[in-house]
Parts: C-alpha cells; structure tokens; sequence
C-alpha cells in the first residue's frame, strides 16, 4: 500500500495520494527533507543559552567536552530538559488561567457564558475548602476562580492550593520531603528559566529536581485545574457516541474544522453553528458539518459529540478534501503550514488568538466579553467560503469509524456504580485483584512525523488488550485509536482477553448499554490526563495504597510536543511507570538517562520513565511492569 | 569518479558530517546505538575553521598519495579498483610516517587499536555518511568535471551581475 510508511490511517493514505498529485508539500514531505536531523540536537548537548555559544559536546569524547562557560554534557543535558518541561508547563498553565478568566468573567455577569455543572462547581469547591452552604452557582464560582487566581498570586512559601486539594496526600508528603512542592505556577515557570541561564545552575541533580517541580505545576495548575473549571463551565462529560476519521465531512454541508487546545471560543462555535444552520441552508447548503482536530476536538467531542475530523499529523490534510469551507484554530500544535496550504484552496484558515497569528490567515480576535459575536462571525465567514467551493477540488474519502467518548470520571464512576452503587470502585478493584483485569495502561499524547501515524498506538494496544490491560487514552492517542475502530463495544469483542472482555460485558450490560464497554475508554483532551491521575487516585485510596503500587502504567507512544515530557514528568512523579515511544533528547548525559530511567528517580517518586521504540516489546515491558506490582500487592 | 568535494562558501561548521562519519563507524550504525557503546566510534572527517572559513576535511584521496608511498609493511594501499586509497588494518603497525606526510591532516590514529585510521569512503554506501548529512549540501559527492562546469556557470553569473551594477 503506497503511503503505508507515512500513516496507518487509510485516509491519510489516500489523501496523501491526492495531495502528491497536486504539488501539494505536507509535513512528512518536510519531515524527509530534514533528514538526517542533527546529532548534537537528538542527545540533547547543544547548548544556546549565551552567546559566547552555540557549543556542542563531541558524544565520541575525541572533540571538546565542555562548552564555553565549562558545562559537561550532564549539566546541557538537564538544563535543555527543564526548559522543555517548563516550555509545556507554560501551555498548560496559561491555557488554565484562560479558562479560570473566563470563570470569573462569567461569574460576575462580564461574559457571555453561563455556568453548565453546577455539581462539579460544588465538588471542586468542596475539596478547595470552599464553604458551599446557601450560595448561589455565580458566587461560588467567583470564588472558585479568585481560589485559582490566589495560586497565581501566591507570595508565600505555602505550596499550590489547587496541588495540596487534588493530589493524593501521600503524594504531597514524598514531594514534600523532596522540596519539590511548587508554590505558584508563574513564580516556578519564571525561576526555573532564570535557574537554566548561564552561569546559575551547574547541578544536574538539582536541575532534575526542579524538572519534577515543574512537573507538578503542569499537572495541578496546568492539567487540572483546566479541566475543572471547564468541567465547570461546560458540563462534565457522559458517554456520548459520535465518528472520527475525515469520513465525517460532508460534500454538501458548510464544514468548520476546530483544531487547537482551549475551548472557549469552540463551545460557542458549536453553539452558534445550530443557530445559524438556516443561513447554511440558504446558501445551499444541507447544514453545518463541525469537526475537530487536536484537543480543541477532544474538548467539543467529550462534551457535544463534534465528530473528529484527524489528528495532529493529518490537519494538513483536512484542507485537501477541499470541503473545509473554514478551519478555526486557537493555540498550540497548529502547523504553520495550514496557511500555505490553505492558500490553494477556497478554505479560511481564521486565527483567533493574540498569541497565535499566522500569516495568511484572517484574525477573528476571541475576546472572552464578545465571544458570541466572535463566534457568530466565524460560522457566517464559512457560510460565505461554501459559497467559493470549487468543485473539481471537492474529494473526501469515506472512511470513518464509530466511537464512544465521554468517561470522565464521573462518568466511569457512574457507569460502575450500577453493579456497586455503595463501593463504585469495589467491582474494578474486585476484577484487578482477581486477575481478570490484569492492569490499566494510559495511552496518550501525540503523532510525531519520526512514527508512521497511529501505528505505535494500535499496535501496542492490540497487545496491551490481548493480555486484559484495559486502556484509557486521551490526547491525539484516543483520536488514532477511535479512527481504528478501539472505541467501540465491538472492539471488545474483536481486541480484549476473554477475562478483560468479560468484565466490559458485565459492566456494559450493568449500565445498560446491553453491550460491551468499548476496551479503550476515551477520557478526554491532553489537559484531561488530569482524569487519569484522579482515578488512579482514586484506585489508590480505595486500596489503601500509594499510586506507584498500583498495576498500572502510562505510555506516550507518539509524542512530539513539549507539553508531553512536562505531562510524562507529571506522571513519572505522581510514582506512574511512564513509556515514551520516541526517544527524548537526553541520551547525550548518561547520568541524566540514567537518573531518569532507573533506580534513582524510582526510589525517590516511585515511577520512572521507559523508553522503547518498538511497539510489541514496549508492551511486553509495561505488562512486565504490571505483573510485578501485582506480585509485590500480592494478586 | 565521484569525488567528495566541498563548496567552502556554504559550510556552516555544524559538524553534522562528523557525527555521522563516526556512527557509520560504529558496531550499530546508528546514532543512539553509538553512543551507547562501551568504545566509542570514531570520525574521520574534522571540520576545521580558518581565517573565516570552515572546512570539513577528510582524506582527498590522492592520485599520488604520499601515505601510500612513505608506508613501509605495505598496510596503506590504493585500490585499483575503485581507485581509493585504503589503510589495511592486519598490516599496519603504527609508525605514523603517514601521518607525518599527509599534508591535509587527514590521517589519525586508533588510539585503542595504536593503528591509522582515515576516511574510507564509505565503501559499502553508494553516497558517503558525511555527504548525506549536510543539511546545506556543502559537502559534495560528484563527478569533479560536473564541480568545475558548476563552477564556471557560477563565476559567469556573478560576473555578469557585477557588470550590471557598473
């Protein structure tokens, strides 16, 4: 099959083939052009920090082995590491503090937004110590938001409200002791850059350290704390069922694509595409066709069963079916090559972000107080580009799959609750300890060009499932495996263990589903591995453990992105055994591979991170892993 | 015959040829495998900087080579076959007198081995490691009649422009 190096999608495959007919460049075409990648870049140990640099490290030891200013290899390596973990701590962080903005604003009357869940708010109220009692939806989420703006503001030494209120307490003991709890997600952001200047800190230990700390800010006031306030905002998600692949879009309908990571503006666009769907008609058009890709996808698939239309690495080609009559885009993993490409076609590439411009595309600014006129001026500007379609560029492949999303916590818990609805987690725990579920694997992250498309993810979880290790996933993750049919009730049958396929029946059928559930269980965007680690949690306070005891592991096959060494970083010290299927810049300092890989970082968090770029090995070392937890638990 | 050849105004001293140079000389010819090993490979192309200029160099494979001429057991060799210069290693005892004779540098020793070691031309590829890893294509391998023709049309073409700004 030609293509079969680039993608396992077979859409992607086609498409690839319309696009090469037509000149079109994509980003495996650049990917080739970049080959071979620069050495000193791949292990990590080129420094440009000053400017008496750049200097490099000869790793054959027969060239210089100190920089200008007298840094090793150890000390490149672990500065370029944390500043990687605070480039993604970053991203989280301000997408977070976006959505508290909004909190407040729609709060106290100043946005347009109203507030959907009010069980989350008292929930996320409840564990930040806020008193509930006799206030009204509005109030308490002012103060849930000035809760969250306080962790921003934290002149103190006391650590992160939002960290000490979600994390396990064991947890924020061993942090504790270690001198990692971080107090204020700006203050470690802005700390660690001045820590990885030069001539401040020579200690790769040290430097390691903080990458931990940072870690923790991605995950409590990164990760979670952006899912709970758009819980909050939006509504918890519930098992909704919806497609994926670029079979979604459709020829005769007005198509916006929605591809970024905040969704803000996106639960408007959804809102307003329904409003406006007679204007569609009126330019002849059969409706409005949404679709997403990348986790602005996730948020609005979770929450309104948008279909999803790609994933990270196929967002090029989206453009190239020719129907997308607009592409919205907010922030983060947006190729800046969607508006050459854009260009050659009727398609509206909009940019909406003041930090997020591309050239070439129209500027629709989101502005939180006017965000339903931003919204509305969105969906009518692809109303008008229907209108420029040209016909003889109009070709979308057919192929989609059917996939179940929604399980949030809340709703996992829901759906156990109804074999158990005294101990929710006893009838999961009951079907670990026996064996039937072997363990849980959290497949996450990215696509990454150096990985054909999808393939790490369908391979190692094929394997992960034969052995009955029941997969969540998130991220560009889910949205490769719902294309290969994984979210499915049917893939139970076709994919799981007999023991692991029993339980999904029983649990399916107890929820009345009178199926299955689907053997990988959607969870939701990157931000939502937040709703891994709370029912990991969870399972950990059941059993009376600590997290790192558990049967459990995590895996970013594909990844690429910044924002996943800082989530990996996370879970690494949250004490989960965290696989990476591309190999980090870092092998450059054999102490800091070391450091992260093995003995050191495990005795003092618990996890490490493993690296293994072959798919069926990489699951035989995560079920290795698994049986070993369950042997030293004693099941 | 290609030769390897180096357009000087285009070589950035990224040392991209000599990362490359030292894992196709490695056990596992590849980056992560190299590093990895217990004796680390070794390069045999060194880009050196001059006065405002930086040059990978390797061996130039002579057609007279004096390395070949000043080995006294015979170990260095030109091929007749492929015409390239070659050190055999069961040969060489490690006196350095070609070493000493190449004017280029482009000779270094095995320091494990005590043995001269120098760029072998990738034998076993049809285009050499360094060749391929220049991200400005600095680093040629070409028919050298087709470098000097290139060369010629580009001489032509700045003097043309220069006539022009006159």
């Amino acid at each position: 099959m030609r293509f079969a190096n680039r993608s396992l999608d077979p859409a992607v495959r086609k498409m690839l083939g319309e696009a090469n007919k037509d000149g079109i460049e994509t980003v495996w075409d650049r990917f080739e052009l970049q080959q071979p990648q620069c050495g000193f870049g791949l292990l990590g140990i080129c420094c440009r920090n000053c400017i008496q640099g750049p200097c490099r490290i000869d790793p054959f030891g027969n060239g210089p082995q100190k920089g200008v200013c007298g840094a090793g290899a150890d000390l490149i390596v672990a500065r370029n590491l944390l500043r990687s973990v605070v480039g993604g701590t970053a991203a989280h962080a301000d997408h977070a503090y976006e959505a508290a903005e909004a909190l407040y604003l729609a709060a106290t009357g100043k946005a347009p937004y109203e507030i959907k869940d009010e069980a989350k708010l008292k929930s996320v109220a409840a564990k930040l110590g806020i008193e509930t009692a006799g206030k009204d939806k509005n109030e308490l989420a002012r103060e849930v938001a000035e809760t969250a703006f306080a962790d921003f503001a934290n002149h103190g030494t006391s650590p992160m409200k939002w960290l000490t209120a979600t994390a396990p307490q064991e947890r924020v003991e061993t942090w504790g002791k270690l001198g990692v709890l971080p107090r204020n997600p700006d203050r470690e952001i802005r700390t660690a850059m001045h820590q990885t200047g030069m001539g401040v800190d020579s200690d790769p230990v040290n430097l390691i350290l903080s990458a931990v700390k940072l870690g923790l800010v991605d995950g409590y006031g990164g990760l979670h704390l952006a899912t709970d306030i758009q819980d909050i905002l939006f509504g918890t998600p519930a098992p909704v069922v919806s497609e994926a692949n670029l079979g979604v879009l459709k020829a005769d309908h007005v198509n916006i694509v929605i591809h970024g990571h905040v969704p803000l503006l996106s639960e408007k666009i959804v809102e307003w595409a329904k409003k406006l769907a007679d204007e569609a008609r009126a330019a002849g058009a059969s409706g409005i066709q949404l679709s997403g890709i990348c986790c602005t996808g996730n948020e609005v698939l979770m929450r309104q069963g948008v279909p999803v239309a790609n994933n990270f690495l196929a967002q090029e080609l989206a453009i190239t079916t020719g129907v997308v009559d607009a592409m919205v885009v907010d922030v983060q993993c947006i190729m800046p090559s969607l508006a050459d490409i854009s260009a050659c076609y009727h398609t509206k590439l909009i940019s909406t972000m003041p930090i997020a411009k591309l050239p070439g595309a129209q500027h629709i600014p989101f502005e939180t107080d006017k965000v339903d006129e931003t919204a509305r001026q969105i969906v009518r500007t692809a109303i008008e580009a229907f209108k420029n379609r040209d016909p003889q560029k109009v070709n979308v492949p057919d192929e989609k799959s059917r996939v179940i999303a929604g399980f949030s916590v809340e709703a996992i818990v829901g759906a156990l609750s109804k074999i158990d609805s005294e101990a929710p987690l006893k009838p999961l725990v009951d079907n670990i300890a026996n064996g039937n579920v072997l363990g849980a694997c959290a497949v996450v992250g990215c696509n990454n060009a150096k990985v054909i498309q999808d393939s790490f993810h369908v391979t190692m979880v094929k394997e992960l499932l034969k052995n009955n290790v029941l997969v969540v996933a998130t991220g560009c993750a889910a949205h490769a495996l719902g294309k290969a049919g994984f979210l499915t009730p049917e893939a139970a049958e076709k994919y799981a263990g007999d023991t692991l396929k029993a339980v999904l029946t029983a649990v399916g059928n107890a929820a009345g589903l009178n199926a299955p559930l689907p053997p990988v269980l959607h969870m939701g965007s990157c931000v939502d591995n937040s709703r891994i680690g709370d029912l990991v949690s969870a399972l950990a306070g059941y059993l009376k453990v600590a997290v790192k005891d558990l049967p459990i592991a995590a895996s970013a096959p594909e990844y690429q992105h910044e924002k996943a060494i800082a989530i990996g970083t996370w879970a690494v010290s949250l004490g989960v055994f965290t696989h990476l299927g591309v190999v980090p810049p870092v092998l450059g300092s054999k102490q800091v591979a070391t450091i992260l890989t093995s003995e050191p970082v495990e005795s003092l968090l618990g996890g490490k991170f493993y690296v293994e770029t072959d798919p069926v090995k990489a699951a035989e070392g995560i079920i290795a892993h698994i049986k070993d937890k369950r042997a030293k638990l004693g099941i | 015959m290609k030769q390897i050849l180096v357009d000087i105004n285009k070589c950035l001293a990224c040392k991209s040829c000599e990362i490359a140079c030292a894992v196709t000389h490695s056990g596992s010819k590849d980056l992560y495998g190299a590093v990895l090993q217990e004796r680390k490979p070794k390069q045999r192309v060194y880009v050196e900087a001059g006065d405002g200029l930086s040059f990978p160099l390797q061996c130039r494979q002579c057609e007279e080579p004096r390395c070949v001429q000043a080995c006294m057991s015979g170990a260095m060799f030109r091929d007749t076959e492929s015409g390239l210069v070659q050190n055999n290693s069961d040969k060489c005892v490690g006196c350095w007198m070609c070493v000493m004779v190449c004017p280029f540098g482009a000779i270094i020793q095995d320091t494990e081995e005590k043995k001269a070691i120098k760029c072998d031309r990738c034998m076993e590829l049809e285009v050499p490691a360094c060749v391929q890893a220049c991200p400005t294509k600095a680093i040629k391998f070409t028919q050298i009649d087709d470098y000097s023709r290139a060369a010629r049309k580009q001489y032509l073409t700045n003097f043309q422009i220069s006539e022009e700004v006159k």
